[in-house]
């Protein structure tokens, strides 16, 4: 195993620890993904509940105003960077090559270096604690609360450069996703073949790869204004800071799609095959998706009505936002309309799937009432703003990526999760997650503002605060005992077999968990729902269709493992934490930054270098 | 070890996904080839495809840019202003230089093409070298606005004016790297390479950032070359700030 370098051989160990340092495969990097962001959804949820419980009563003193304020910072930051959009990077990697019948993305090591990049950055992001300086303007850091007199100490810098890093990771793995899904498909998976989770899949690349270098730029404007004196955001220079709040909206509203449309492309794989029908109105659903995601584009303003934009700004924004509402609607639409008439089965993940209809539904109508600019001007800032984000994002992301855990669960580690604790879980978590969240819309519309950290006993806001506190404990016992029931089958699970829930999509055609080639011979796909369709016809003829056979790894060409990505991932992290670095003597950042930068270099140099994948002998190359 | 390979050391075999730069299109029926190899479901290669959603990617980042130059643009309190220091005959002719290269990146491209990497590399080495003659305007540039008082925190002018033309600087910077890395590999001549696939993509990357510049000369320079002090931005202008809210 020589390498054209020659300076490091290259990795060829397929277990233990240098395996999962040096993996290229989809699926493996989807497990990286997947405990990374469950770990964070741990310490973001450990920052709300600290949250909840300084507001658990009123004249509270257990936590300072600092405190409170870096809390509900990463709070925010940790629960949209590091838990809902890597979740979404969990499913994309480990279902997409699968869907679309293809061995593995486009770009394999990207693919690595996209996680690397991620979880370095993610890590720098706590980096904050370990100075004693944690980020505390908000996740959207409204200017110029950070300019450098308001914001002072390194906890925005991290904040700024760390989102840097993270984006690269979005955009990188963005790149990647779009290609793989337009370029890789079997023979036969044409576009309206696709699941609607490889085109959700789709979509939402789109709108990182084109959203991503938006909060680039603000962040680059908000680092030079801070570090070297620029003027962006400086009033006395006359910068404007409602200029961040432009460019932070018009990333964030696509952002928040970002967010919420592989939970819809998961749940529209769910309730099919739970409802033992084919998805209601495909194309349709496939239309809406793309419309909400051109859309998402006009509609950023709504979260600026009252900074005094002017009624022309104001109505359009009105009413552009109350357009957006359709497409989101239909969809809800097609996804009654599916289980409609449908043989329900109500497993755990079709649980799942209709706790996040149902409370997008409620999230989606809170939402369309600060449509209303008029409206929004009584709910602006209140917690009935706070009500209506958990809805949309707790009620649905959260539940949309539970229910695509314990949909693919059986196919991710060829074991059936506990089907009593499922359910057990489920419903804890739906009361769990009302009682937290649904007294928010009261103490909202009773006037009590976000982000405050104390309150007095005479506005009687303690009832609704008391009950969201104890929500939350209940969601704790929730999440304890999806992690029981997820680490318990692991070891004790029965077996699932390969397609246990009957599924229409080519994942499921495969054995549990499916071989690193994925696919011995690559499939011909019929048509939408292809496996249906396979097993329908099989059927006819009285046969059933298993899982295909294992074939010797050594005859399929796989990309190769790489020490590269991770290499190069680590540089890209020292350029940004480079800068960090706080000696006392400001000059010493620069050329840390470079060697960071010359990591880069060199990492990117290895890795062009190096061929995709090694030459195997002469009788296993090719003929696959 | 199931992946052990058995075959020969190769001292310098070329990576695997260079090697068959062809665009046939999908063969329906067979099975589908490896993920390494070029075949692909549109017949374009996976890496021209990548640069491709990178530069609509990349779009959005100068887009980001220059709206923010354009919404400050005659909105900084102290100079120096951009016509006190724009100097536009000499960014004409640093201009003309940078599309002379995208004339010069065809050619390469045209050589890699036809598998003539001696023209290939004389090609590139032309532009590399126009490449450089534009870097070293921006640089003398630079530093002759730094010496004329104009630093990055003078004014909304000076942060939006070294922000913008400062990064599209960069991306011609790592244009050239790319560019000396594709001519090093030429020189070498290892089996064809690089192919005319290689000299493609990078072209394609040369000639967006050839794009953005017109764009940037148009409105820094010829637009906005000339402005003297703080006043009101044209009235289209004006009233997409007044419609955003944006001062103006």
């Amino acid at each position: 195993m020589v390498t054209i370098t020659g300076v490091i051989p290259r990795p060829n160990t397929y277990t233990g620890l240098w395996s999962w340092l040096t993996t290229v495969d989809h699926k493996r990097i989807a497990a990286l993904y997947g405990f990374t962001a469950f770990a964070f959804f741990l310490i973001g949820g450990i920052e709300a509940t600290i949250l909840r419980l300084q507001l658990v009563t009123s004249d509270n003193t257990l936590v300072s105003p600092d405190t409170f304020n870096a809390m509900f910072t990463m709070h925010a930051t940790t629960m949209i960077f590091m838990v809902v959009m890597p979740f979404g990077a969990t499913f994309f990697n480990f279902l997409i090559p699968l869907m679309i019948g293809a061995r593995d993305v486009a770009f394999p090591r990207l693919n690595a270096f996209s996680y690397w990049t991620f979880l370095f950055g993610a890590l720098l992001m706590h980096g904050g604690f370990i100075v004693g300086d944690v980020p505390d303007a908000g996740w959207f850091s409204y200017a110029n609360l950070t300019a450098a007199p308001f914001s002072q100490g390194q906890g925005l810098d991290f904040w700024a450069l760390s989102l840097q890093v993270l984006g690269v990771a979005s955009l990188a793995a963005g790149f990647n996703f779009v290609v793989t899904i337009i370029n890789m498909r079997a023979p036969g998976m044409t576009l309206m073949r696709m699941p609607v989770f490889v085109w959700m899949t789709l979509v939402t690349s789109i709108l990182l790869v084109l959203a991503f270098p938006i909060i680039t730029v603000a962040l680059i404007e908000l680092t030079a204004d801070r570090q070297f004196g620029a003027n962006f955001f400086n009033t006395e220079a006359g910068g404007d800071p409602i200029l961040w709040q432009h460019l932070f909206w018009l990333f964030g509203h696509p952002e928040v799609y970002i967010l919420i449309l592989p939970a819809m492309g998961v749940v529209s794989e769910i309730i099919p095959t739970f409802s033992r029908k084919p998805l209601f109105g495909y194309p349709v659903v496939i239309f809406s998706g793309i419309v909400i995601a051109i859309m998402s584009w006009a509609v950023w303003s709504h979260h600026m009505f009252t900074v005094g934009l002017g009624p022309i700004a104001n109505s359009v924004f009105t009413i552009t936002t109350m357009l957006i509402a359709v497409p989101t609607g239909v969809k809800i639409f097609n996804w009654i309309g599916t289980m409609w008439n449908g043989s329900i089965d109500l497993k755990t993940p079709m649980l799942m799937a209709i706790g996040f209809v149902a409370l997008f539904i409620v999230g989606g109508l809170s939402g369309v009432s600060h449509a209303v600019s008029p409206s929004d001007f009584q709910q602006q800032d209140t917690y009935y703003v706070v009500a209506h984000i958990h809805y949309v994002l707790f009620g649905g992301a959260i539940f949309g990526i539970f229910a695509g855990i314990y949909y693919w669960y059986p196919k991710i580690t060829g074991k059936m999760y506990n089907e009593m604790l499922g359910k057990v879980h489920f419903w804890v978590m739906f009361v769990g997650m009302n009682l937290t969240f649904f007294p928010m819309h009261y103490a909202g519309l009773n006037g009590m503002p976000r982000r405050i950290y104390i309150y007095q006993e005479s506005y009687g806001w303690e009832l609704m605060n008391l009950l969201a506190t104890i929500g939350v404990f209940i969601l704790i016992i929730s999440i304890l005992i999806f992690m029981h029931n997820f680490l318990r089958s692991l070891k004790k699970g029965a077996d699932a077999g390969h397609d246990p829930w009957d599924a229409p999509t080519l994942e499921w055609s495969i054995s549990s968990p499916p071989p690193a080639y994925n696919f011995a011979k690559i499939p011909q796909v019929q048509g939408l729902d292809d496996y249906w369709i396979t097993k329908r016809q099989a059927a006819a003829q009285g046969e059933t269709v298993p899982a295909e056979p294992h074939v010797d790894p050594a005859t399929i060409h796989m990309p190769s493992p790489s020490y590269w990505p991770l290499i190069t991932a680590f540089g890209v992290v020292w350029i940004a934490g480079g800068l960090l670095i706080d000696f006392g003597w400001d000059y010493i950042r620069f050329p840390l930054s470079f060697v960071g930068g010359l990591i880069t270099v060199i990492g990117v140099i290895g890795w062009s270098n190096e061929p995709a994948a090694e030459e195997h002998h002469e009788s296993a190359a090719g003929h696959h | 070890m199931a992946h052990a390979n058995t075959s020969p050391a190769a001292p310098a075999h070329p990576p695997a996904a260079h090697s068959t730069p062809t665009h046939s299109p999908p063969a329906h029926g067979t099975a589908h080839p490896p993920a390494h190899e070029e075949e692909t479901t549109t017949g374009i290669n996976h890496r021209k495809l990548l640069m491709w959603v990178f530069l609509g990617s990349d779009c959005l980042f100068f887009g980001s840019l220059i709206a923010t130059y354009m919404l400050y643009r005659g909105q900084s309190i102290v100079g120096p202003y951009p016509a006190d220091i724009i100097d536009v005959p000499i960014t004409t002719v640093s201009t003309f230089v940078l599309l002379m290269s995208s004339f010069t990146m065809v050619m390469g491209v045209a050589a890699a093409r036809s598998g003539n990497q001696k023209r290939l590399l004389q090609w590139l080495v032309a532009t590399i070298i126009l490449g450089s003659i534009f870097i070293g305007f921006q640089v003398y540039e630079f530093n002759l606005f730094r010496i004329e008082g104009l630093r990055y925190e003078t004014n909304l002018f000076s942060s939006t004016f070294f922000t913008l033309t400062g990064f599209h600087g960069a991306h011609v910077t790592l244009g050239i790297v790319w560019l000396i890395g594709l001519a090093i590999v030429a020189a070498r001549n290892p089996a064809g390479r690089p192919s005319g696939l290689d000299v493609d993509i990078a072209g394609l990357y040369w000639h967006f950032v050839d794009i953005v510049w017109i764009v940037i000369f148009t409105l820094l320079y010829l637009v906005g070359g000339f402005d003297a002090g703080p006043e009101a931005p044209h009235a289209a202008i004006q009233g997409i700030t007044n419609l955003v809210g944006l001062s103006g």
